[in-house]
């Protein structure tokens, strides 16, 4: 009994982001039994999931930064590897192949290099300090872009884009000068008509139809314009728990995923809404004290990395919930019925855990 | 610090230090973007979404109108409804096409027409909207459907009422049929604000009565309001607001009649028109071949159309509205009344035909029929024995200024305003008309006019109408297929109204008197052309017969040389009214390429006549269903 005390009472964590992440789970189950019309195995699901999660996280929670240093090209370039494969043998699902199948658990690699190029990214820059050369940046740069190819090649574009947002922020935090930022931005400017023609047909259709949903409302704009109706039905104080009409009459796409948001504000209106942004920014804003406390380049930027990319996971689901952002297949994190993204964002906390649980001793 | 070196320690705190405030302040920024973005959403605009969350629940679902039904004068039904079980697909819901097409095919039997109609309308249509697989599935067939339909997802069984014409080809150049909306009628359908009539309905009128009373015959779309959730399944009905079936509509066409005259011409190409000169009223609109509009309802498999469309008797071509005709002999009873109108020929005139007949300087010789020649003939005798010589002299006589405007005047070359879109016009020539092609007129072509030649051109429904005139004291009518429209709930009918335009007064009776009494001479005299049609009749017969030299026919390509001779032949004609003291009937009858019309046309008149006049005689429908009354659907 004693010996249990005491290996629990050794266990790492930050007690501030874990009571806020509890938090979350206890709103996920909330709002899953709503979405999914009811269904305790659903919530079952995801609670099963939540505790893998949470044990990847603690585990994570316990290694030192040093080790993430040591082991991030390798982890690297092993997810690169699972990225080639999964584009030769991946398994083909709804159109598009994403993840390896490995005896009844799907594996998808870009999971992985949502960790893995942040880390990569920040190993290579805090190696000769900052702020990094010209030289490193273009090598940073590669190490973004190749991966990124290879997601959209999938093709997800959502988990692409996102993932190029998490190593550029490495680079930003690293302290890329200003002027570089100002060109990067024309030149950006600039391809965009290049990348439209590279674009398949059905994400173009969502650009569109984000443009102007009314365009086609049974088509492609479909998804946005019910969404938008049940968040805007919902009103100031929300039509109350398990009454989402939206929900449950079938008209809100993908609900216990990328659109529970959605199902959320219908039910909790505004209020549950601000509460649920006051939570988000105050894990974000955690995430960023961790970071700024860190001891070491590395720390900051991963740390730093890892707690605004999932501000932009928040960010792009809320945008898109809310019509402001094209429809991509970005779930909210923390709330969204999912499998591997729910390990990948828990796996981040524990990196974010160790930095900020490791101080000390490092200190010493 | 292991291998992470001490550089400048403090300038990289402070520049991440800065970086990361940031991306604070970026935070803080996005974070009022989304908080402003909710605010507009659920408060600013809360009311509108909520009104269309609603409306989301709640969705009018359009019940389309039962069509009015078609029948003749007497209750025969001549297009009608019944309800078939229709598959139908809604290509954006179905997730596999080529798998569930397979597997449909399994559990009923889809030809390869089915699948070829099926995926041309795929490709011209929205994905949402619900296209037909197949038609008329047997209660078996429906059953599988049913039974197997959560494996069918975005295939549905519909029980949809169903246009049929029970006569199948029979008054098909009338009735005209329905088919699928395409969309140039969608289109005509939007510009004419009349969108909402049509949802729900994917039949609109294509030819006939029906394009014509398309309005009259559709009815009025109902709304089921349902709740229902987004994949459209039907939750409940909360409010019903019933369709307005379309009007029934009664037409003057007796259908015994109609199938007597389209049975005469089976195996040739004609047309026969036959009205009440008195009203107006089309009792029979014949143009042969006919074919069966029912495959069309639908839309026709491309095979089955390209056969029709490649047809050398072209059964597709209305002919008693759009055939045109040179009038041959037929032209002569209105000459005659030209004559005697102008003033310039009396009665008694008389001329000396001789089987020719000169322009003066000229050497081209204009022959009558008669090579001998008719001898000493007056305009009585004109008509009878048909003289072309007479006619020769009377059209010089009279100009063809004052032949164009007599004619025009007696309707030809204008269009009668019968209920039937796109009629065509015929040509009366004249000067303008010539001057209007960058030519001149000649004198020689004025000689032809009066015998029905050169580039004059009638169509049977103005010949019908025209010998009218005469029959009836000088009134042109308008022609009406609709006798009646009844309300198909109240059983109220509203009749059509018979419009007419006096041509002649009281005074000009005996002219016309005089052209009637030749005519029934050609049919009862010693001496007439068509007298073997009026030696056993019970009434007295006024008549005119016909013939029409073919140079260039308007009938398209023929490639068999056995036909092309038979496609050269003259058109046969014949126009008539009976009984001559009190004409219940006016008639035209055109038989293309059968030579002599008081052999080939004329007795097709007399028969109908017969039917017509002598009720006795009028032979039974086989097949047809009679109904007093349209039921109640």
């Amino acid at each position: 009994m004693n010996d249990l005390k005491r290996f629990v009472g050794r266990i790492r964590y930050d007690r501030p982001l874990m009571i806020a992440l509890l938090g979350f789970a206890l709103i996920s189950f909330i709002v899953l039994y709503s979405a999914s019309g009811k269904n305790l195995s659903v919530v079952g699901t995801q609670a099963i999931r939540l505790i893998l999660a949470y044990v990847v996280m603690l585990f994570i929670a316990q290694i030192r930064p040093d080790t993430f240093v040591r082991y991030s090209p390798h982890f690297y370039a092993a997810g690169l590897v699972l990225l080639v494969v999964v584009l030769v043998v991946g398994v083909i699902g709804k159109g598009a192949q994403r993840w390896i199948s490995l005896g009844g658990f799907n594996l998808q690699p870009s999971e992985l290099m949502k960790l893995a190029v942040p880390m990569v990214v920040a190993w290579w820059l805090a190696r000769d300090g900052l702020p990094p050369t010209l030289r490193n940046i273009a090598i940073s740069a590669v190490l973004i872009v190749v991966p990124v190819l290879l997601i959209i090649k999938q093709p997800d574009l959502g988990t692409a884009v996102l993932i190029l947002a998490s190593g550029l922020i490495v680079i930003f935090l690293a302290g890329l000068s200003w002027r570089v930022i100002t060109m990067l931005f024309l030149a950006a400017a600039a391809a965009m008509p290049l990348i439209w023609t590279t674009l398949h047909d059905y994400q173009r259709q969502r650009v569109i139809s984000f443009l102007n949903p009314e365009s086609d409302p049974l088509g492609a704009g479909y998804h946005s314009i019910q969404s938008m109706i049940a968040v805007g039905s919902g009103g100031f104080f929300g039509k109350g728990w398990l009454d989402s009409s939206q929900a449950h009459l079938g008209y809100l796409p993908e609900s216990k995923t990328d659109f529970i948001f959605a199902v959320f504000a219908e039910e909790f209106g505004l209020m549950g809404t601000l509460v649920l942004f006051a939570m988000y920014l105050f894990v974000i804003g955690r995430g960023m004290y961790i970071a700024y406390n860190a001891q070491d380049a590395y720390s900051r930027l991963l740390a730093g990395s890892l707690t605004l990319t999932f501000f932009l996971y928040f960010f792009v689901n809320i945008g898109m919930v809310t019509g402001i952002l094209p429809v991509v297949g970005v779930p909210l994190p923390l709330i969204s019925h999912g499998g591997s993204s729910l390990v990948t964002l828990m796996a981040a906390f524990g990196i974010l855990m160790s930095i900020q649980t490791h101080r000390r001793i490092l200190q010493q | 610090m292991l291998n992470i070196p001490l550089k400048d320690h403090f300038r990289e705190t402070r520049i991440f230090g800065s970086r990361l405030t940031i991306m604070a302040g970026f935070v803080v920024l996005v974070m009022l973007v989304l908080l402003g973005r909710m605010l507009y959403l659920q408060v600013v605009h809360h009311k509108h979404y909520e009104t269309r969350a609603r409306a989301n629940q709640i969705s009018p679902i359009p019940v389309p109108p039962v069509r009015g039904w078609i029948l003749d004068r007497n209750g025969i039904v001549l297009a009608q409804n019944y309800p078939a079980y229709t598959l139908e697909v809604i290509p954006e819901q179905v997730k596999d096409m080529a798998a569930t097409l397979a597997h449909v095919g399994k559990l009923v039997s889809l030809s390869e027409a089915d699948l070829k109609l099926f995926n041309k309308q795929r490709r011209a249509r929205p994905g949402f909207e619900s296209l037909p697989l197949r038609t008329n599935l047997t209660e078996e067939e429906a059953a599988r459907i049913a039974i197997n339909r959560p494996h069918l997802q975005g295939v549905e069984l519909h029980a949809r009422l169903q246009r049929y014409y029970p006569l199948g080809g029979l008054g098909i150049h009338l009735n005209g049929y329905v088919g699928r909306i395409n969309e140039e009628e969608v289109g005509a359908i939007g510009r004419s604000g009349k969108h909402a009539d049509y949802r729900g309905t994917l039949h609109i009128g294509k030819l006939g009565i029906e394009q014509y009373y398309e309005s009259l015959l559709l009815g009025r779309v109902g709304v089921e309001r349902r709740e229902t959730n987004a994949r459209g399944r039907s939750l409940h009905v909360v409010e019903r607001e019933a369709p307005k079936a379309g009007e029934n509509l009664y037409l003057n066409i007796d259908a015994r009649m109609q199938a007597a005259a389209e049975q005469m011409l089976r195996g040739k190409r004609g047309a026969v028109v036959a009205m009440d000169p008195n009203s107006g009223a089309i009792l029979t609109f014949a143009s042969m071949p006919t074919y069966d509009p029912n495959p069309f309802v639908n839309g026709i498999d491309q095979s089955s159309y390209d056969a029709l469309l490649e047809n050398p008797d072209k059964p597709l071509i209305n002919r008693a509205l759009n055939g045109q005709y040179p009038p041959g002999s037929t032209i002569k009873p209105f000459m005659a009344l030209a004559a005697l109108e102008s003033g310039k020929i009396g009665g008694e005139d008389s001329v000396t035909c001789r089987g020719v007949f000169r322009l003066a300087g000229e050497p081209r010789p204009y022959r009558d029929w008669k090579k001998s020649g008719h001898g000493k003939i007056d305009l009585h005798e004109s008509i009878v024995q048909s003289c072309d010589i007479y006619y020769y002299r009377a059209a010089v006589t009279l100009g063809i200024d004052f032949i164009h405007t007599f004619l025009s005047g007696l309707g030809f070359g204008q269009a009668t305003g019968i209920d039937l879109k796109g009629e065509s016009i015929g040509l009366v020539p004249s000067r303008e008309w010539r001057k209007a092609r960058g030519e001149t007129w000649y004198l020689g072509e004025t000689v032809v006019t009066g015998i029905g030649q050169g580039p004059t051109l009638v169509t049977p429904l103005q010949l019908a109408n025209s010998v009218s005139i005469l029959a009836n004291g000088g009134r042109l009518m308008q022609p009406r297929l609709m006798y009646a429209r009844e309300n198909p709930v109240t059983r109220e009918r509203r009749y059509s109204q018979f419009a007419y335009k006096q041509l002649f007064t009281e005074e000009h009776k005996p002219r016309l008197d005089a052209i009637a009494a030749a005519m029934t001479d050609v049919v009862h005299g010693e001496k007439g052309t068509a007298r073997r049609i009026g030696w056993n009749a019970p009434y007295r017969i006024a008549g005119k017969t016909g013939t029409a030299q073919v140079k260039s026919i308007a009938i398209g390509e023929v490639y068999d040389a056995e036909k092309m001779a038979e496609f050269e032949r003259d058109h046969a004609l014949f126009i008539a009214f009976a009984p001559v003291e009190n004409p219940r009937i006016a008639i035209a009858v055109i038989v293309e390429n059968a030579g002599h019309g008081s052999s080939a046309a004329a007795p097709i008149a007399r028969k109908l006549m017969d039917y017509y006049l002598l009720p006795e005689k009028m032979p039974p429908l086989n097949n047809a269903t009679v109904v007093a009354s349209p039921p109640n659907e």
